[in-house]
């Protein structure tokens, strides 16, 4: 499959629009998580509250974040693993590569970390002679298929059960010839399972790092990051820097938010806590343990007032409930992280020169911040965003120019409702039986849809001759 | 804290107001849709604030909430715009909006681009604490029923996605619409997912808006309504232009107060109502 850029977003749009069944792919996920998820709030009273909480553990955290990535430092070293620091996605996958060079890997295990994909490991080990093993179902089906994720929860959304049996019949040793699901899982299992226990290295994301005791967590439901890490003799973890939070107890509504808002589960299968390497007594384990602490853009969000988009727990439910995500699926938007948070993360990735298309590219309707699940405010950022490419002039011509003639006639309100009157007569040449089918300079709406055709003068013109009416008639 | 106390006691003393409201001047903003696109709302709101007992004036000078720019990203459009609506307003008592959006942005993001002049940021402040979207303002601050309205058939009813999520506009219109003799209510599913208008994204990203908004006439046409009902003039025009262009002449879509003050059996597209 060839890799949508974010710079192409509106060929990306115009292609995904166009693909017949994409909409129905879409909403099989989608809908099914919305629904999930209502549940799971219905059930959930304290929700409010959780999501309260959840929020001052992360702006806690965030606040303090040099104080508890010092204190996670220290435990984790306490605990045995070696910590790395890298500001950006290159030195995080050079740091990762490193690591798997001195141990002369082979082969590394890999379980589903979005921020993996986001510094790019993936490619880099794809560019390496090391040979990258996906083993989160959805990953795996995406690595055989060779597509970038679709969706920060379910990256394989795109993909339909007759794509898997057809992969799956391709690509595993010893392939199921039934299209049941739970063959086809089985299939993966077998083909997975001898790549677990011969791989040479593991690595993880982590959903939450635990400062006071220097913990990285994981939470899945198939069990394949506790296999990616226990076998291999190297474990290495990545990690967001805004994945700190106190300790346990504060992970804990973060937790109960997450699986919810996520899935509309109360929990997942597995949620593990990793503690460095393994110790004398331990029956299993790795040897050693590293953790990379990427930075990658997190302060400079910090520090350009986007500390409230630090908060995100990665659930998935802002682009599960966005109208536009629904219509035009992740692929379109051409990175790693797509819908709401996306559009507010990419261009701190990438650049808000190559992502301010996708900042425009919502209505602002709200729907993404009432189900976030830390209350972060996506449309304020969204909007904040577009403010900072306004003034650094990244929209096209044409569209600045509408957008600075419109403010300077309503900036004159007699000049303005001047020009509104002489729209009406202008409106007024092209309706027919209480519509306008066409009307030059308005292709964007006629195209689609039909315009109702305007009163014969404006309010304000039917107001004054009113009044006047009425103070002759007095 | 502080700003839930103010809101308390905003509250109470809107309780106090309400018993003569007649002594309160109420400016009504009539928004640039409106003005254009469809003058009967705005007599429809004179109508009906009148029927509540207030004192409406209609300030000549008034343009457009800004949106536009606000949206685009424009702040400085933005500000040059909201210094002569504040300048036109401050002084009422109440300001009503016949639009969850224009009220939502007059209400909430006007004091996001005054961030830096404190003397406009208050003068915003204030506007937005005086403002009021149409439908709300009936029923929270004037206790308004409609009384001796009648009108036969089923209606259907879109939330616009500012009036609901940021001003919190829901049980008001269904209220006022449960007392129209002859009304029947048939809900919208998905009632306050957005129509795909977005103000000037429909026409940046036509084909995005056309999917949603294709999507939200299926939901509207199978309730089997007659009249597709909301409170914000843009999703109504979106919706009804949809629903036009696809051939469906059997449900009309009207903005509540056009219901509420009567006038909806005489409407139709290019005639005026005043
Ligand atoms: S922005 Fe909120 S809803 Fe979206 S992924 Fe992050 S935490 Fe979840």
């Amino acid at each position: 499959m060839q890799v949508n850029k974010p710079e192409d977003f509106y060929k990306n749009v115009s292609k995904a629009l166009a693909q017949p069944d994409l909409k129905m792919i879409i909403r099989r996920t989608t809908d099914k998580a919305e629904k999930k998820r209502a549940e799971a709030i219905a059930n959930f009273p304290e929700f409010e509250n959780a999501r309260m909480q959840g929020q001052k553990v992360k702006d806690h955290t965030i606040k303090y974040m040099d104080h508890y990535l010092a204190e996670f430092e220290k435990n984790a070293l306490a605990q045995g693993a070696i910590v790395h620091w890298a500001s950006t996605g290159e030195e995080a996958t050079k740091i990762v590569l490193d690591i798997c060079r001195q141990h002369k890997a082979k082969k590394v295990t890999r379980s589903k970390s979005m921020l993996g994909e986001e510094i790019g490991l993936t490619h880099a080990f794809d560019n390496s002679e090391i040979e990258r093993i996906e083993t989160d179902l959805a990953e795996h089906i995406i690595q055989l298929a060779g597509d970038p994720p679709s969706h920060i929860v379910w990256p394989a959304m795109h993909r339909s059960r007759e794509d898997v049996v057809k992969l799956f019949r391709e690509f595993h040793l010893d392939p199921t010839y039934s299209e049941e699901i739970t063959d086809l899982v089985r299939s993966a299992r077998r083909d997975l399972r001898t790549k677990f226990l011969t791989s040479d290295i593991g690595i993880s994301g982590s959903n939450f790092l635990l400062a006071d005791s220097g913990s990285t967590c994981t939470v899945t439901n198939e069990g394949n990051a506790e296999l990616t890490i226990t076998p291999p003799k190297v474990h290495i973890v990545t990690a967001g820097i805004e994945k700190l939070v106190p300790s346990m107890a504060h992970a804990v509504p973060l937790l109960r938010l997450l699986t919810r808002s996520a899935t509309g589960a109360e929990i997942t299968q597995y949620i593990t806590f990793h503690n460095g390497p393994k110790r004398a007594n331990d029956a299993d384990g790795p040897e050693e343990c590293h953790i990379v602490l990427v930075d990658n853009g997190r302060t400079k969000m910090l520090a350009d007032g986007m500390e409230e988009m630090l908060r995100c727990i990665r659930c998935g439910a802002c682009m599960n409930h966005c109208v536009v995500y629904k219509h035009i699926g992740g692929h379109a938007y051409g990175s790693v992280y797509p819908g709401p948070m996306g559009s507010v993360l990419t261009p701190h990735l990438d650049s808000l020169e190559v992502a301010n298309k996708q900042t425009h590219a919502c209505t602002l309707n709200g729907r993404c911040e009432e189900v976030c699940p830390v209350n972060i405010p996506l449309p304020k950022l969204i909007r904040s965003l577009r403010a900072r490419s306004w003034q650094k002039k990244y929209e096209p011509l044409t569209n600045r120019f509408i957008v600075q003639a419109f403010a300077a006639l309503a900036k004159r309100p007699r000049v303005f409702q001047l020009f509104c009157s002489c729209g009406v007569v202008f409106m007024k040449l092209f309706s027919r039986q209480g519509w306008i089918k066409y009307m030059p300079l308005t292709s964007g709406w006629t195209r689609n849809r039909d315009l109702i055709e305007p009163e014969s003068k404006t309010f304000m013109q039917q107001y004054r001759k009113m009044k006047k009416a009425k103070s002759d008639g007095v | 804290m502080s700003q839930t106390i103010s809101n308390t006691d905003r509250t109470q003393s809107n309780a106090i107001d309400c018993l003569n409201i007649s002594e309160k001047k109420v400016g009504l903003f009539v928004t640039c849709l409106v003005n254009t696109m469809r003058p009967s709302i705005g007599f429809a709101s004179i109508t009906l604030l009148e029927q509540a007992g207030c004192n409406v004036e209609v300030p000549e000078l008034q343009s457009c909430c800004g949106q536009p720019a606000f949206n685009s990203g424009d702040d400085e459009g933005t500000r040059q715009i909201a210094y002569q609506t504040i300048k036109q307003f401050e002084n009422f008592d109440y300001v009503v909006v016949p639009s969850g959006s224009c009220a939502a942005m007059i209400k909430k993001n006007f004091v996001e681009v005054f961030k830096d002049q404190p003397e406009w940021l208050a003068r915003a402040q204030h506007l937005a604490d005086i403002t009021h979207e149409l439908l709300s303002f009936l029923v929270d601050v004037c206790n308004f029923e409609p009384t001796g309205i009648e009108l036969e058939g089923s209606y259907t009813y879109h939330d616009s996605c500012s009036g609901y999520r940021s001003l919190h506009v829901y049980e008001q219109p269904r209220k006022m619409l449960s007392k129209v003799k002859g009304l029947e209510h048939n809900p919208l599913n998905g009632h306050a997912e957005c129509c795909g208008f977005g103000g000037t994204f429909c026409v940046k990203y036509s084909n995005i808006s056309n999917e949603i908004v294709a999507e939200k006439i299926e939901n509207v046409l199978a309730t089997e309504a007659d009249y597709l009902l909301g409170g914000d003039m843009g999703c109504l025009m979106n919706m009804a232009g949809k629903l036009n262009r696809e051939g469906h002449k059997e449900i009309k879509a009207l903005h509540t107060a056009e219901v509420l003050a009567g006038l909806a059996p005489q409407l139709s597209g290019g005639k005026d109502a005043s």
